[in-house]
């Protein structure tokens, strides 16, 4: 990682830009190219390929991540533009070696078979459930309407993001579960 | 996919936004939600020497009723399709938001770039045609409002200069007894419309239709107002004979190409069968329904 205070530049000649960035709630501080999408950014210079790349053409979600707590796709998103905001991405959901109920939900309702589009499947439900805790089972299905899955016919992925809702909805046992 | 290399600046307000349109000698370009411009870039089909973000800039994601309806360019369409003076006083603005693209697409696409990327395959132009609205300019050479009617030129042309930037959307206040629904066919969930109708009518006190206005999508290099069809609404009962009359008016008036969505005469048909089912909820709502 570059420290010098001008600001760095490629091989090239192209100025980088020092962005500072909270990723699953630790901080990075990094040069990049402006050009740098945040799906590359993720997987390339965090190491964190928990985020797919699929379609590169904002067409499939197998990319979603959480931007300040809203499911986007980040193979449409340069690095640069969430300079100051708040990542989330598949890698944060488990936390201390316990599954996040939307994991769960995925494991026991089955919701994968390939597992290509489960990342961006389960962080788009993150998402959704924030701002809809009960959803109905349509809700559900428009919520991921961006997300492509070439394996399931969606059907357990629907009942794995029920699960996770009714699981949110428990009243918490000592310690409430973990939306974020 | 990788972007050609270009230059990145956050503009702070909407002075510095037009001071560096209007240096960079035309080569710089508006970056909102990115959900046009991105996937354009990644295929080299766009190639801007800078990018101008503008989605730092305070104040212009608001929606107001202020003798008019005045939403700021940079509100995101899933803020837009949730906001509640949308959904009860202008729900053809919210039946459109919800049809744009998904829900991933939708937390970071503008409606300002909706309008400003002036794709004819987009949803939001044939709504505000329908509307009447109008659209409010920032450049260098200080404000200016646009009608709609004078915004859209070309298939990604609009009236824009070079150094002006789209700050607000302006919208005429509902009049009594009027309703408006866009109704949109698409092949799957998120894809761009086949076609899509935005009509909105306004009935007299005996429950005719005193004026129409109605906007197709995706039936021409632009959005494209259904002149004749609202000329034959005009004065007549919302009956089953005067909406056909008009899906048949706005249907010799579309300008539908074959492309991978279907060929123009299935089109031609959309454009017919979806006028009169837009008109029909919009009379439904000028009468208090939804
Ligand atoms: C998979 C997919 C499906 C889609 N489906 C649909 C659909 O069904 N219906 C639909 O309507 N759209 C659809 N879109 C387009 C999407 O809604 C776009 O994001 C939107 O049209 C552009 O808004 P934006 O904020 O992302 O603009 P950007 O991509 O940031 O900008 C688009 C253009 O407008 C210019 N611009 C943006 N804001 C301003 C401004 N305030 N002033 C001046 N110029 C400006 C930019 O310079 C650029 O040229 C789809 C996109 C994708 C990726
Ligand atoms: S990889 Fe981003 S939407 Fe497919
Ligand atoms: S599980 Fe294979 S694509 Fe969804």
């Amino acid at each position: 990682m570059a420290v010098e205070t001008a600001p760095a530049k490629t091989t090239t000649g192209q100025k980088l830009h020092r962005i500072h960035v909270v990723v699953n709630g630790a901080a990075h501080d990094v040069d990049v190219e402006p050009r740098t999408l945040l799906v590359h950014f993720l997987r390339e210079n965090l190491g964190m390929t928990g985020t797919h790349i699929g379609c590169d053409t904002t067409s499939c979600g197998a990319c979603t991540v959480l931007l300040n707590g809203r499911a986007v796709k980040s193979c449409t998103l340069f690095a640069v533009q969430v300079d100051q905001a708040s990542i989330a991405t598949v890698e944060g959901l488990e936390k201390d070696g316990k599954l996040h109920p939307i994991q769960e939900g995925f494991h026991q309702e089955h919701g994968l078979q390939c597992g290509f589009c489960t990342p961006g499947m389960m962080m788009t439900a993150v998402g959704f459930l924030a701002t809809n805790p009960a959803p109905t089972e349509l809700q559900i299905r428009e919520a991921i309407s961006g997300n492509l899955c070439r394996c399931t016919g969606y059907v357990n992925i629907v009942k794995s993001i029920d699960y996770a809702a009714r699981k949110l909805r428990e009243p918490a046992e000592g310690k409430a579960p973990d939306v974020r | 996919m990788i972007p050609a290399s270009f230059e990145y600046e956050v503009a702070t307000d909407v002075a510095h936004a037009i001071q560096l349109l209007a240096s960079s000698g035309g080569e710089a370009k508006v970056l909102a939600g990115g959900q046009s411009l991105i996937p354009l870039m990644k295929f080299r089909l766009a190639q801007p020497a800078s990018l101008i973000d503008i989605t730092r800039i305070a104040g212009l994601s608001g929606i107001r009723e202020n003798g008019e309806l005045q939403i700021g360019a940079l509100i995101r369409e899933a803020d837009l399709e949730k906001n509640a003076i949308i959904r009860q006083r202008y729900p053809i603005i919210a039946d459109t938001a919800a049809v744009v693209a998904d829900p991933l697409v939708r937390n970071m696409a503008t409606i300002g770039g909706n309008l400003a990327h002036a794709d004819p395959a987009n949803d939001h132009p044939a709504t505000m045609l329908a509307l009447r609205a109008s659209v409010v300019a920032q450049g260098s050479k200080g404000e200016r409002v646009i009608p709609i009617d004078d915004f859209f030129l070309d298939t990604f042309t609009t009236a824009l200069r070079p150094d002006e930037i789209l700050v607000e959307i302006r919208v005429p206040k509902p009049a009594a007894r009027s309703g408006g629904a866009y109704l949109k066919l698409e092949r799957k969930v998120g894809d761009f419309a086949i076609v899509g109708v935005a009509a909105v009518v306004r009935l007299d006190e005996s429950g005719k239709i005193a004026a129409a206005s109605i906007g197709l999508t995706n039936v021409g290099l632009t959005a494209i107002r259904a002149r004749n069809a609202e000329e034959k609404l005009r004065g007549q009962a919302p009956d089953d004979k005067a909406l056909a009359a008009a899906g048949a008016a706005a249907a010799a008036e579309s300008q539908p190409v074959s492309d991978l969505r279907g060929p123009a005469e299935y089109k031609r048909d959309v454009v017919r069968v979806l006028t009169q089912r837009a008109i029909r909820k919009a009379v439904a709502r000028a009468k208090g329904g939804n």
